[in-house]
């Protein structure tokens, strides 16, 4: 666009607003990656939106909002980015791609279960992307690295809560560490695809972070919480994986009818 | 509704019983309330002022909370990311609303498990609008247009209530709920000026939330009994028919604005009043409603009963922590 | 000089202190300080398992506009109020004690940085 015009630096508060109008055109790459990060962040936000209304006590109502809101604000900025490749908006790719072309990591899509599972889920992606958005704010790509910035401050709050929240459930009572245990139980087979690199990744190069480098530092914060909760890194099972190719499990669906109902209802509409 | 819990604790804090003391705290209340001062929670107040406002503010609470409901149906379907943002911002509020609602009630000594016990035993009442249901989108527009409109008319005065903590979590609430009545008009508007389907969508809205929001005012003047005394303690500051001629004078020139129409054909301008007539509102329909015969009020209740219930086991293991917390401090300290 | 059994009487002292029925989660008073060189002010109260809940349920609950740099909680029950019924004596003091203010003194107006 216009070299003129304003410039995203990193650290800046980036509204999706502002990246639509001010950033310039991504390539294709960069705008799938960019995709697939906004992806996880809006099924999240969808999913922990559901809490609203539904949490253990008001004040973990308002926590939960917040998180979402946060997770909210990523998936836009990235979604944002991202369609101005395709000459899109941010809505015609959360609302009008069906459920193959979405390419988040399957954890997100996972139910929300009771508040072990959702403290479960959001253990591990706060963790993961904790590590991802603190290495992407060195993006050669200035607009992923600016939207990194501020994420990451904001997520390191959300691995915050969740810890809190694991160390509470697993050391409270014993109905709650059966329940914590069993919540880990079900999301723990997500996390090797978090991990997993893909052709895509590569071929970016420094404006993408490849996932499998972040294992390590992941499995290391992770691990000391466990420990303290007296708790075992979850064994077994792995899922097969496949969000970033479109293979999803079959939460997706549903959760994606729900949320594009409207949408599709009144395609010519604007809201 | 009668709260008789707040009247067993009222009369142990020995407010009940006449005595010296008693009385030279009634002459200092009636006072402070003569001078048009604050009543802080420290200072003896009448049996019956405190227990009018621990009804007052924990039915204000609850319906903040369950106000949660309706608006917190469409957060999962709000048509656009950033509709989406805004609602989920505003139904967060509601929990914060209800959070200082009930903080200003624990002033009083009520506790918050308690008044929840209540809400969710239905012995506590609450705002009966809440009791509609939210069938189309529109009603996310006509909600903050209309009901939080209404809401803002009523609380603004409120702001000003004799009791302290009361009126310092209106200041709170009334700041952050500027945005709530915007939004609404916003999405409206952009109803309104969008495709036939939309416009109908907004039309049929506002045709069904119109007369429940100018009942949230209350019965008319002559049928409510407790707003004189309420009106001499300072915690009212306006009577329900004067709250609602304001709403109604604010909203026909905003809805000539939106391109819709108020279902009322008493509406017209009143030159010798200086106001907007309207016309007799169905005050059955509104008792009934009241009475929980509303179309969504065992849907609300039993909603927030699940969520109280489904989180009790993570409230005890918090507690369960914090304690044992607390007693390995201890033990460290002892060794 | 009270008449009230003691218990109510501190019971009664602060805003939020007063509650007698027992929650399961106790409450606590938030004291936000809006920006670098203000004080902590009383912003309001919650209920929390413990401190640490409590310190991040205040920053969800009272700081999502930007309202603040710093928080404190403390238990409600931790603080000590002077008592109500002693007003008089507490505060009756000061009062007649002009010539601790700098508008007591009114011959030196018009001189000036003084």
């Amino acid at each position: 666009m216009s070299d003129t015009s304003f410039k995203i630096s990193v650290g800046e508060a980036l509204t999706a607003e502002q990246i639509t109008a001010q950033a310039s055109k991504p390539t294709d790459a960069v705008a799938r990656y960019a995709l697939r990060l906004g992806d996880d962040a809006l099924v999240l936000a969808q999913r922990l939106g559901w809490w609203i209304a539904r949490a253990p006590e008001l004040e973990e109502d308002i926590a939960l909002g917040n998180i979402a809101l946060d997770q909210l604000g990523h998936a836009r900025s990235f979604l944002s980015y991202a369609a101005l490749a395709w000459d899109k908006t941010e809505d015609d790719l959360a609302y009008f791609r069906d459920e193959h072309e979405f390419t988040n990591v399957q954890l997100v899509e996972q139910p929300n279960g009771d508040f072990a599972h959702a403290i479960a889920r959001q253990f591990i992606v706060a963790h993961f992307q904790f590590e991802l958005y603190r290495r992407l704010t060195g993006s050669s790509n200035d607009m992923l690295a600016a939207i990194a910035a501020k994420a990451v401050k904001e997520v390191d709050y959300h691995r915050d809560h969740a810890t809190q929240w694991v160390l509470r459930l697993a050391l409270g009572t014993e109905e709650s560490r059966r329940r914590m245990i069993a919540g880990l139980g079900v999301m723990w087979p997500y996390v090797e695809e978090l991990f997993e690199d893909d052709e895509l990744v590569t071929s970016l190069g420094d404006a993408a972070v490849p996932p499998s480098t972040l294992r390590e530092d992941f499995d290391r914060a992770v691990g000391a919480v466990l420990a303290e909760a007296e708790l075992d890194v979850p064994q077994g099972f792995v899922a097969r994986g496949g969000g970033r190719r479109g293979v999803h499990t079959e939460f997706l669906g549903p959760l994606l009818a729900e949320m594009q109902v409207l949408a599709r209802a009144h395609p010519e509409a604007t809201w | 509704m009668a709260h008789q819990a707040s009247d067993t604790r009222a009369s142990a804090m020995g407010t009940s019983v006449t005595t010296e003391s008693d009385s030279a705290g009634q002459a200092r209340f009636d006072e402070l309330i003569a001078a048009d001062q604050r009543i802080e929670p420290a200072d003896w107040m009448p049996d019956a002022y405190r227990k009018t406002l621990i009804r007052q503010i924990s039915q204000h609470a609850h319906s903040e909370i369950i106000g949660m409901q309706p608006e917190g149906n469409w957060i999962t379907r709000a048509p656009s990311l950033k509709r989406k943002a805004i609602l989920m911002a505003k139904v967060q509020d509601e929990a914060g609303h209800g959070l200082y609602l009930y903080s200003a009630a624990q002033t009083l000594g009520v506790g918050r498990d308690r008044m929840t016990e209540d809400l969710i035993s239905g012995k506590a009442k609450y705002s009966s609008i809440f009791n509609y249901p939210t069938p189309t989108w529109a009603d996310m527009g006509s909600i903050g247009w209309l009901v939080d409109g209404a809401a803002i008319c009523n609380q603004v005065p409120l702001c000003r209530a004799s009791y302290g903590p009361y009126g310092r979590a209106m200041v709170r609430i009334c700041k952050e709920e500027s945005f709530h009545q915007r939004q609404g008009f916003e999405i409206l508007l952009h109803l309104s000026r969008g495709t036939a389907e939309q416009k109908a969508m907004a039309q049929e809205s506002v045709n069904r939330w119109y007369a429940p929001a100018l009942m949230m005012f209350g019965p008319p003047d002559a049928d409510s009994p407790n707003s004189a005394q309420s009106m001499a303690w300072n915690i009212k500051r306006f009577s329900n028919d004067d709250l609602r001629q304001r709403f109604v004078d604010m909203i026909v020139p905003q809805a000539e604005v939106l391109g819709l129409t108020l279902p009322d054909p008493a509406i017209r301008w009143n030159e010798e009043r200086g106001h907007y007539d309207y016309g007799d509102l169905d005050w059955d329909e509104f008792y009934e409603v009241l009475k929980g015969r509303g179309p969504a009020n065992a849907i609300r209740l039993e909603r927030r009963r699940q969520a109280h219930e489904d989180g009790a086991w993570v409230r005890e293991a918090a507690a369960a922590y914090a304690a044992r917390q607390q007693a390995s401090v201890v033990e460290r300290i002892a060794s | 000089m009270s008449k009230k059994p003691v218990a109510a009487a501190t019971d009664t002292m602060t805003d939020t202190a007063t509650v007698q029925d027992a929650d399961v989660w106790p409450l606590w008073e938030v004291f936000v300080r809006s920006s670098r060189g203000l004080s902590h002010l009383h912003a309001g109260s919650l209920n929390a398992p413990d401190a640490e809940m409590a310190v991040r349920n205040a920053r969800d609950l009272y700081t999502r506009r930007n309202e603040g740099v710093s928080i404190w909680v403390v238990p409600s029950s931790a603080i000590t109020a002077s008592d109500p019924d002693e007003k008089d004596a507490f505060f009756e003091s000061p009062r007649g004690k002009e010539y601790r203010h700098a508008s007591y003194y009114t011959e030196s107006e018009g001189v000036k940085h003084l």
